[in-house]
């Protein structure tokens, strides 16, 4: 049984010597913006219907979201390559100690920044510091419109008002990877699940994976010149990488 | 009333700066002494009025707002969520915090008064140390009722308290929220002690003078306090301590409040003089509503122009000017730090401040903060004039209400991820936010009928110690040392 003295925090360590465990590159020079990531984390994750117009004022529910930005003036208007935005699963995330309730916390096995729904209390700490903007806040119970309850994921809870969440890598997909592959006595293989925005990407802009193992697909692409992570200068040590202008 | 007619037309004497014996008695509470007696059958008197229909109207008024805008509006958003409200992305906070900070800023004014102008020794604190006293503990309830509201599932708010339970969790002491959240219960109680300590003989004097169910509930507050040596004694050290304890107290509440906002990673927030400012602040918002009460009480209220007086509002007029000039420094602080800094984001937010859409709200703030004190307090005759300092009072707190409004809803308009840049538009924050501005009112009101508003005794120790005497010509005042 855990004892509270098990329960210690562990030190994240900066730098080279942090290596964080699930991983994401983003290619956005070969995002379309299509959008079908954004609906397949909608469908794999449960995620309210909040509709118009609540989410054209700022309340719409997604964990993962395509950024647009336009530079220039008109009419010399280029728009910049889509940004895929998600959870960023930070090493030394600035949302976890701000929660008073400790209802986002680190996971030690995983090294993912985990939600507790059902210890959220709702203060909203989390949100406002989290740099990446990146979560989402039940702010009603939204009703799901026929037939969209039809097709939620039983592997996955369903939140109410008041309640926080965001991105979790899928990690009920990683439980059923990782439990498959114990049943059958080995290490889970790279690339034999992946996460529901990445299966679903048609330009396979997004790859998943380990990225402590410097083999997998992910540590490879990570290795190339030209990534970027968002906001590091923060000390957030986020573990997805953007390819840009390659 | 003797006293109505007693200190009618007595002009200064004026000649070498001296005055004479009459103009001082007539301008200071302390040298106008009056019998024991009829002072505090004065003050019950005041507190025994049958209320007016002009009382009940607003009563009446203001128990409809609470009603509706309190109950009502709160009750519907716990049942419907924080949807009807207007926070989105990126104002995860709106005018629920602005009003928490507000009224804990309205709150430091009570202990500010009372205790550090007690503990050193001002003289013109004596007669209104219970309405600032009162102040404290009803905005802070206001406070409480505000942060609640902005809670997603307030039903488990006391996940928030440190209390045994089977799984081991504990609230979060690495949470700026779970300081505030002690702090404020910290305050709390203390400054609810604090407010009772000086009432024991005050409610003992009503309990001798009243009868039916008064004298039941000033008996049960007297704790049988009877007035002898002893008693006294032991009241006045725990006055001490307390009027000692509490100021530590009072400056770590609103800092820990501040790093709410400055604990967290956002550009505009993240500032180390948010501390000292907000104190500041929250001196500069509850100095003015201060004001605003006792201008009431003495509009409103019998026998109060005996007991506040125009040196009063003069002594707080004063206070007022010098915390705003601290206040304007400290805002520079905080405003020249940041832009030096150079950070592109706080760059980004510092002019979306004064240029952008509510950038009329940033230089409102100014004028109501800086100009408009400035303008009217240096002058010793408006000071002295109560519905114009109670007015500069009233305008201040707008201004801080503004600040509040900027450092919250509008700083969080502005973050590092451009796509999600939003205005914010309150939804029933309004009619929550006017429920406890009337309920704070209601309180008071309710007060102002069962509790003794002037701490009588403490008014009568004062004139015990002031003295007039004549030195050949010339008259002088000397204060005896008490203790």
């Amino acid at each position: 049984m855990a004892t509270l003295s098990d329960l210690k925090i562990s030190e994240v360590k900066l730098g080279e010597e942090h290596t964080g465990k699930w991983g994401m590159v983003i290619d956005q020079d070969i995002c379309t913006g299509c959008q079908a990531c954004v609906a397949a984390c909608a469908m794999e994750n449960n995620l309210s219907f909040v509709g118009e117009e609540d989410s054209g004022y700022g309340r719409s529910m997604h964990w993962i979201r395509i950024e647009r930005f336009w530079e220039g003036e008109y009419p010399e208007v280029k728009m910049t390559p889509n940004q895929p935005m998600m959870c960023q699963q930070c090493g030394s995330a600035t949302c976890e100690p701000v929660c008073p309730a400790f209802a986002t916390v680190h996971s030690q096995a995983e090294q993912l920044n985990l939600q507790v729904y059902n210890r959220c209390v709702g203060t909203r700490y989390c949100a406002n510091n989290c740099p990446y903007q990146v979560r989402s806040f039940n702010w009603r119970d939204y009703e799901r419109p026929e037939p969209l309850p039809n097709q939620l994921n039983p592997d996955v809870t369903v939140r109410r008002r008041g309640v926080m969440e965001k991105c979790t890598f899928c990690i009920q997909r990683i439980h059923k990877a990782q439990d498959k592959a114990k049943s059958e006595g080995r290490e889970v293989v790279d690339g034999e699940f992946t996460t529901a925005c990445a299966q679903a990407c048609p330009a396979n802009a997004i790859t998943f994976g380990r990225v402590d193992d410097p083999e997998s697909m992910v540590s490879q692409l990570a290795k190339r010149s030209h990534g970027v992570k968002h906001l590091e200068e923060l000390g957030t040590l986020p573990n997805v990488t953007y390819f840009k202008g390659g | 009333m003797a006293y109505d007619k007693k200190h009618s037309e007595h002009a200064p004497s004026g000649q070498h700066g001296g005055h004479s014996e009459e103009y001082l008695r007539e301008k200071h509470l302390m040298l106008d002494p009056l019998p024991r007696g009829q002072m505090n059958d004065m003050v019950m008197e005041s507190m025994l009025a049958k209320p007016t229909w002009k009382f009940w109207v607003v009563a009446s008024l203001l128990a409809a707002i609470v009603a509706y805008g309190l109950f009502y509006s709160w009750g519907r958003m716990i049942a419907e969520g924080l949807g009807i409200a207007g926070v989105n992305r990126p104002s995860y906070w709106g005018i629920f915090l602005v009003n928490t900070v507000f009224w804990i800023g309205i709150s430091h004014a009570g202990t500010f008064i009372s205790a550090i102008l007690r503990v050193f020794r001002a003289e013109f604190r004596r007669p209104f140390t219970r309405a600032a006293e009162l102040m404290t503990t009803f905005g802070l309830v206001q406070a409480g009722f505000s942060i609640f509201m902005h809670m997603g599932r307030v039903w488990l708010a006391y996940w928030l308290m440190p209390y045994p339970n089977q799984r081991m969790i504990w609230p979060n002491l690495h949470s700026p929220l779970t300081w505030d959240l002690l702090a404020i219960t910290t305050y709390l109680l203390s400054s609810t002690m604090y407010l009772f300590l000086p009432l024991i003989p005050d409610v003992a004097m009503a309990r001798d003078r009243s009868t039916g169910w008064r004298k039941t509930f000033y008996k049960t507050l007297a704790l049988g306090f009877r007035g002898t040596e002893g008693e006294w004694t032991h009241l006045r050290n725990a006055m001490n301590i307390f009027a000692f304890a509490i100021i530590p107290v009072m400056f770590s509440v609103h800092t820990i409040v501040s790093w709410d906002f400055a604990a967290a990673t956002r550009p505009g927030w993240s500032s180390t003089i948010f501390g000292p400012y907000f104190i500041v602040g929250a001196l500069h918002s509850g100095m003015g509503a201060a004001i605003a009460v006792l201008a009431v009480i003495r509009a409103t209220m019998k026998h109060m122009d005996y007991f506040i007086r125009g040196e009063h509002f003069d002594a707080i007029g004063k206070l007022m000017l010098i915390i705003s000039m601290a206040w304007a420094y400290f805002f520079f602080n905080d405003y020249m730090v940041q832009w030096y800094g150079g950070d592109v984001w706080t760059k980004q937010l510092l002019h979306f401040h004064e240029a952008g859409p509510m950038g009329w709200m940033w230089f409102a703030m100014l004028i109501c903060n800086i100009v408009i004190p400035w303008a009217i307090l240096w002058n010793p005759k408006w000071r002295a004039t109560p519905w114009l300092v109670a007015t500069v009072g009233i305008i201040i707190n707008v201004g801080m209400w503004f600040e509040r409004y900027i450092i919250v809803p509008i700083s969080l308009s502005i973050n590092r991820m451009p796509f999600t840049w939003r205005l914010y538009q309150p939804g029933v924050e309004i009619p929550l936010g006017i429920g406890t501005l009337a309920f704070f009112i209601l309180l008071y009101m309710i007060a102002s009928k069962i509790i003794p508003l002037i701490p009588v005794w403490e008014v009568q120790e004062g004139q015990m110690a002031h003295e007039l005497k004549k030195f050949g010509r010339e008259t002088v005042v000397s204060v005896s040392e008490l203790e």
